[in-house]
């Protein structure tokens, strides 16, 4: 018999209305404790997390939990997709996650996303403080202004997999792992057509929360926000931006680092997640 | 400033591979001087443009300042990225945009050989 080891990570699917529609849903969980519920970024998957779900030191006080959203990964468009045109927006990607965590009835999550998902952590401390214990927001900031034409993700004179790994490849810190450098790529290399594209409809042109950041109420759900060096979409002058308007919000710029820290360098990325997550429970 | 890249490249041969469908010109502009990288199925020839009288496909401009930067062996932060140099409108991007973009990991992995050796 040829020896494997077996990661403690459980991988299941679910069936659920998302947005009107039934959806097929993947999500891998490990650990028990506090829900810490992760967001992946925009135009990859779960897989992002994958370091996170195996860190025992994590997982013996959160019940880490990562889904991959409609579109993403391992879970399905909804019927009809070949029809629709996919496209985030503010309010879709709110409910999104509100009814993934009343679905799997956690009980007041820690919520952590990166870059997309890190700009809607802050939507989610403004509209549901109370549905939150925390949130972590990675590479997150109010607003992108759209700094490339993305046209150019979705075009079938050149293939997106490959360009969509192309434009993130600058997007990880130059001194991160070679191995996790190209998984990270490997993911946004897999993604359906047109799905980053449309997820940079959230990021760049529909989610802004400049103007309701001042309403976030750190002393109900506190605001975490790690943000890497390197990152030249959401830069770290822009997070600083972001969490000066933020009454509370606890800012760290992580060295070396670039848009995808829990991916592309999971273990230098732990040793700033850790303090995070001691400061929570 | 370009003379050792097709060295680089051609001995490469995972480089040479993810090139082998690309067959174009690209025109380096670092400051006043042009390079013309003629990429024949992955494998490169370099030449120094002379009287900026050239056909290309494709042009990536910026100052040799900025240059001389992203081919640190460690960049700083916005000088280690095309799309980084674009954004902070340092480079910028000429001619035959689908091509180039097609072939972007490529090229960015072409262009990274010269890290510390500028």
């Amino acid at each position: 018999m040829t020896a494997m080891t077996i990661e403690p990570v459980t991988g299941r699917y679910g069936h659920l209305s998302i947005w009107g529609q039934d959806h097929r849903l993947y999500w891998e969980e490990a650990g028990t404790g506090i829900p810490l519920l992760c967001l992946h970024t925009a135009g990859s998957d779960g897989r992002q997390y994958r370091a996170i779900l195996n860190d025992a030191e994590i997982t013996q006080r959160f019940r880490v939990i990562v889904f991959d959203m409609p579109w993403h990964g391992k879970s399905s468009p909804p019927a009809g997709f070949q029809d629709q045109e996919y496209q985030l927006t503010t309010d879709a990607y709110v409910e999104l996650v509100t009814t993934v965590a009343r679905a799997l009835d956690l009980d007041r999550p820690v919520v952590m996303g990166c870059s997309i998902g890190g700009r809607v952590v802050l939507e989610l401390a403004k509209r549901h403080p109370d549905l939150f214990r925390a949130v972590i927001g990675l590479q997150s900031s109010a607003f992108v202004q759209r700094y490339f034409p993305i046209d150019h993700l979705h075009k079938p004179t050149i293939h997106g997999g490959e360009y969509c790994a192309a434009y993130c490849y600058g997007l990880v810190g130059p001194a991160a792992p070679l191995q996790h450098r190209w998984e990270t790529l490997w993911h946004y290399m897999q993604g359906g057509p047109g799905v980053f594209k449309g997820d940079l409809h959230f990021y760049s042109m529909d989610g802004d929360v400049s103007d309701r950041l001042a309403e976030i109420d750190t002393g109900r759900c506190p605001v975490y926000m790690l943000t890497g060096e390197y990152d030249h979409s959401c830069t770290p002058q822009a997070s600083r931006d972001t969490a000066a308007l933020i009454d509370g919000a606890d800012l760290t710029v992580m060295d070396g680092m670039g848009h995808f820290p829990m991916s592309e360098d999971p273990e230098k990325f732990r040793t700033y997640l850790l303090p995070v997550l001691a400061k929570i429970a | 400033m370009l003379d050792t890249l097709p060295d680089l490249v051609n001995s490469n041969p995972a480089l040479v591979r993810r090139g082998q469908w690309t067959h174009a010109t690209l025109l380096i502009e670092i400051g006043d001087q042009g390079w013309l990288v003629r990429i024949d199925a992955g494998r490169l020839s370099v030449t120094p443009e002379t009287w900026r009288v050239s056909d290309w496909d494709f042009a990536i401009r910026g100052p040799e300042e900025a240059w001389r930067k992203f081919w640190q062996t460690m960049p700083p932060p916005m000088h280690h990225d095309l799309h980084a140099l674009v954004r902070t409108g340092k480079f910028r991007l000429e001619g035959d945009i689908d091509l180039m973009l097609a072939n972007m990991l490529y090229l960015k992995l072409v262009l990274e050989t010269l890290r510390g050796r500028v």
